[in-house]
């Protein structure tokens, strides 16, 4: 028998996202990039973004390798940022930051939610909650051209 | 301490007896019992190590090397005696040769900034090897931001050994220290040390020996190794956390400046000047962990109290048992397999990332570690991110290790 928090974390969607990654590569005419650094297993993230007019997100990938929950965490943020305001993206990102942890994410429109619930399986596994946000993490580094990101 | 009457079976290990004395291990996890394989990282602590540091914080604790008072002399004596206990562990010639510290990692700074400090220039070299942990490199690394030191790596080959002429072949004009772990917590490898050290003297260079892991499944003796530095933790020997030991040669702690400054470190302080006490306490500024001092010498009696041997062997008939199994699963493979090797397995399972094995096998009551066990430098050597790591100690099972093989197989079906 299959713990059920167990069975909630790793959905076949997540394994799918995990196994068959969307936007992954280099993307050649990034205009911003990030390098995420997580300390505690040493997997590296780095997710690259082509911002255009009206600080759109015209295409964004990114590469590393990771557990199951980070690379599906990253592939599914892809899928959804992509075409997206950066002010878009980054309410989105704060929303799924919440619902990770178990909070409020009542900042996700409906429609997000459908497709971000997966993760919420994550709740049920602290400690693997920075897997999940490593990806988020970075892209708002590279959108702001900072430091490398730590998924804190 | 008095020994414990269980321990009296002698050439034989009974590790279903030993489990007893780990008031955790009846624990559950998840509603499963569990299955602690996470020792290399920090082991369990049996009762009569509580019950000492219980016994001694209610009866006899107070302040060490201060008071008059009766409470004080008692507190000392424990605290004296304790060193005593590691200098016969280790088979020191001296106890002047043992400062306690706060773990291994201290042990190691402070070998860094007090004897290798004030000797070393831009370019002098420091040996080491790849698969040592941080706590063997970082402060390493000091020296070279501080002062220009180079860090010198020896490789270790792709089953894990380390070559002693490797070892000796890097040792040059411009060497100045070679630090060595002597059990790879990654690995298992045990460094081959008689060998290495006695290399290095002949060029008359001083060996530090990270015996974290090594002390633990390897008798030790310093005296007859003629290392000059030997590293040991508490919370990884059965023992407290917040206390380890280093051992060092008379002649070279007595040449070192200390370390910390505060309270006991000191023969006289005025206005204008400082002089300071004699090793150990020169080492040993501010109050030190004196409960845990007690913990560790009781730690070492129940280690001691079995027969080393039956106990090394009942561990590498665990590894054995694991290594076997993993070997026969094409999904798996064993990093580190120079024979010889402690009772850690390291692994990468294809498919499936170590964190992820690491969340399933906690399900399942199975406690390994997944990462880079702060070993980077090594992950590097062999192109992996992370493994995942089942580290044996006296108390498991071959029924454990069966838990851990069933509980992969759960974990293929789950990922992979």
């Amino acid at each position: 028998m299959m713990d059920e928090s167990l069975r909630e974390l790793y959905q076949e969607v997540i394994l799918d996202h995990s196994r068959h990654p969307r936007h992954f590569g280099v993307l050649a005419d990034a205009n911003h990039v990030g390098e995420g650094h997580n300390p505690l297993c040493g997997d590296r993230v780095k997710v690259y973004l082509h911002v255009g007019a009206g600080d759109k997100i015209d295409d964004i990938s990114f590469e590393g390798k990771g557990c199951a929950i980070s690379q599906a965490s990253a592939s599914m943020m892809t899928d959804l940022v992509k075409g997206r305001s950066i002010a878009e993206a980054e309410k989105l990102m704060g929303g799924f930051l919440h619902l990770v942890k178990g909070e409020d994410a009542s900042a996700i429109g409906a429609d997000d939610r459908e497709h971000l619930d997966v993760m919420a399986g994550v709740q049920a596994f602290p400690m693997r909650v920075k897997c999940a946000t490593l990806a988020w993490h970075t892209m708002k580094s590279a959108l702001e051209g900072g430091n490398p990101a730590k998924s804190e | 301490m008095t020994a414990q009457p269980k321990t009296i079976q002698a050439a034989t290990f009974d590790p279903v007896l030993a489990r007893a004395d780990f008031p955790i291990l009846s624990r559950e996890v998840y509603g499963k019992p569990l299955v602690y394989l996470d020792n290399a990282a920090s082991a369990q602590k049996p009762r009569q190590v509580l019950d000492a540091m219980e016994r001694f914080a209610t009866g006899e604790y107070a302040n060490v090397h201060r008071g008059v008072h009766y409470l004080s002399a008692a507190a000392t004596g424990r605290y004296e005696a304790a060193r005593e206990t590691v200098r016969k562990f280790l088979n020191a010639k001296h106890e002047d040769e043992i400062v306690f510290t706060k773990g291994g990692t201290e042990a190691i700074n402070l070998v860094a900034s007090s004897y290798l400090g004030p000797r070393i220039e831009a370019g002098d070299e420091i040996v080491l090897s790849v698969m040592e942990h941080h706590s063997n490199i970082v402060p390493w690394h000091f020296l070279r931001e501080r002062h220009g030191a180079v860090l010198k790596w020896i490789d270790v080959a792709d089953d894990g050994s380390l070559d002693a002429e490797a070892v000796a072949a890097a040792i040059g004009p411009k060497t100045k220290m070679v630090a060595l772990t002597h059990m790879s917590n990654v690995l298992g490898t045990v460094t081959p040390l008689h060998e290495i050290i006695a290399n290095a003297h002949t060029s008359g260079i001083p060996v530090l020996v990270d015996g974290c892991q090594g002390a633990v499944h390897e008798l030790v003796d310093v005296q007859d190794l003629n290392v000059d530095f030997y590293v040991i933790t508490g919370h990884k020997l059965y023992g407290p956390t917040g206390i380890g030991a280093l051992y060092g040669k008379r002649v070279l702690l007595k040449g070192m400046r200390p370390y910390n400054g505060g309270g006991e470190m000191i023969r006289e302080v005025t206005r204008d000047l400082v002089t300071y006490a004699d090793p150990p306490m020169r080492f040993e500024a501010g109050t030190p962990p004196i409960i845990e001092s007690v913990g560790l010498a009781a730690a070492i009696d129940y280690l001691s109290s079995f027969d080393r041997e039956a106990v090394a062997a009942h561990e590498h008939r665990l590894l054995a048992r694991a290594t076997a199994a993993l070997e026969d699963l094409n999904w798996v493979k064993i990093v580190g397999t120079t024979p010889g090797k402690g009772a850690i397995l390291s692994f990468e399972t294809e498919g499936m990332h170590a964190h992820d094995l690491a969340t399933i096998l906690d399900r399942e009551g199975v406690a390994v570690r997944a990462g880079h066990h702060c070993a980077q430098p090594l992950m590097e050597r062999f192109g992996v991110a992370s493994t995942t790591r089942a580290s044996f100690a006296l108390y498991n099972t071959l029924d454990e290790v069966d838990v851990l093989i069933a509980a992969l197989h759960k974990a293929r079906k789950i990922l992979g």
